[in-house]
């Protein structure tokens, strides 16, 4: 079975509900952590969502396969704007909450069919920053890292 | 709980050379199961599981149970949050002196 495969877990003290938003309806607070990037859906099983860039790039885009707010998010996931990407196809996260003391606990959980995989090697290294920045702005209300690839770091 | 992933559980979950090398066997490889695992490692299977239970309190190891298995993977997230606490600042200015220095350079040609 090739499979490629990703789990990042964050501790963030906040609750389930107020991440459940900063992770997809407030697309204003989701630019903040996201490097100007926001999700666009109705958040419903069956609904397309699309990844927009700042400058109004369509980068991912996909379906909402299970959506159980504020607890987990199943969605068929496509690189768009890179060839190599797009054509290893579909991929999947699942994004779950799970409230744990004062925290919730975030795992993001990104799979795909194949391995290796360039789209699993490309979104693993930005969902680190993401996440790092979410938990920042949901605590303190200040970001930590204000590009997501500076200019100098050869990528 | 609420103290998982927190800064003195890190540290000392990084401070031993058998969990950095857990570390490194997940880097070069993720999703490994226990017995995978024990293969590299010249200890017992039990040393073994405790040192993946204290990295997994340090939040540096997520499973993720699959059928009857329990797959270890290599996670990030507070390593960057270290690289942000301790680096990301120190590359600020460096950062600020290369992008001036290319706007200047790219309006000289245009």
């Amino acid at each position: 079975m090739a499979r490629s495969t990703f789990v990042y877990v964050t501790y963030i003290r906040t609750t389930p509900e107020r991440l459940w938003s900063a992770l997809t309806t407030d697309v204003e607070f989701m630019k903040q952590y996201w490097f100007g990037t926001h999700w666009d859906s109705q958040w419903t099983a069956g609904s397309p969502w699309k990844m927009v860039s700042s400058s109004g790039l369509i980068s991912d885009a996909g379906e909402i396969i299970e959506a159980d707010p504020p607890r987990r998010l199943v969605m068929r996931w496509q690189h768009q704007n890179k060839p190599e990407l797009k054509a290893e196809g579909a991929s999947h996260c699942t994004i779950e909450l799970e409230p744990i003391g004062t925290t919730v606990k975030l795992a993001i959980t990104h799979t795909i069919e194949r391995e290796p995989s360039k789209l699993i090697e490309a979104v693993s290294g930005g969902w680190p920053k993401i996440i790092s920045n979410l938990k920042s702005l949901l605590e303190t209300g200040a970001i930590a890292l204000q590009d997501a690839y500076p200019p100098a770091v050869s990528r | 709980m609420a103290d998982r992933g927190d800064t003195d559980t890190l540290f000392k979950a990084l401070a031993d050379p058998s969990r950095r090398r857990l570390l490194d066997l997940l880097h070069a490889h993720d999703g490994r199961t226990l017995n995978e695992l024990c293969e590299h490692l010249d200890m017992t299977r039990q040393g073994v599981t405790q040192h993946l239970d204290l990295l997994e309190a340090a939040n540096l190891v997520a499973t993720v149970r699959r059928g009857r298995e329990k797959l270890h993977f290599l996670n990030p997230v507070p390593l960057q949050e270290i690289y942000e606490r301790w680096i990301a600042k120190f590359e600020k200015p460096r950062l600020k002196a290369i992008s001036e220095l290319k706007k200047r350079l790219e309006t000289a040609n245009g």
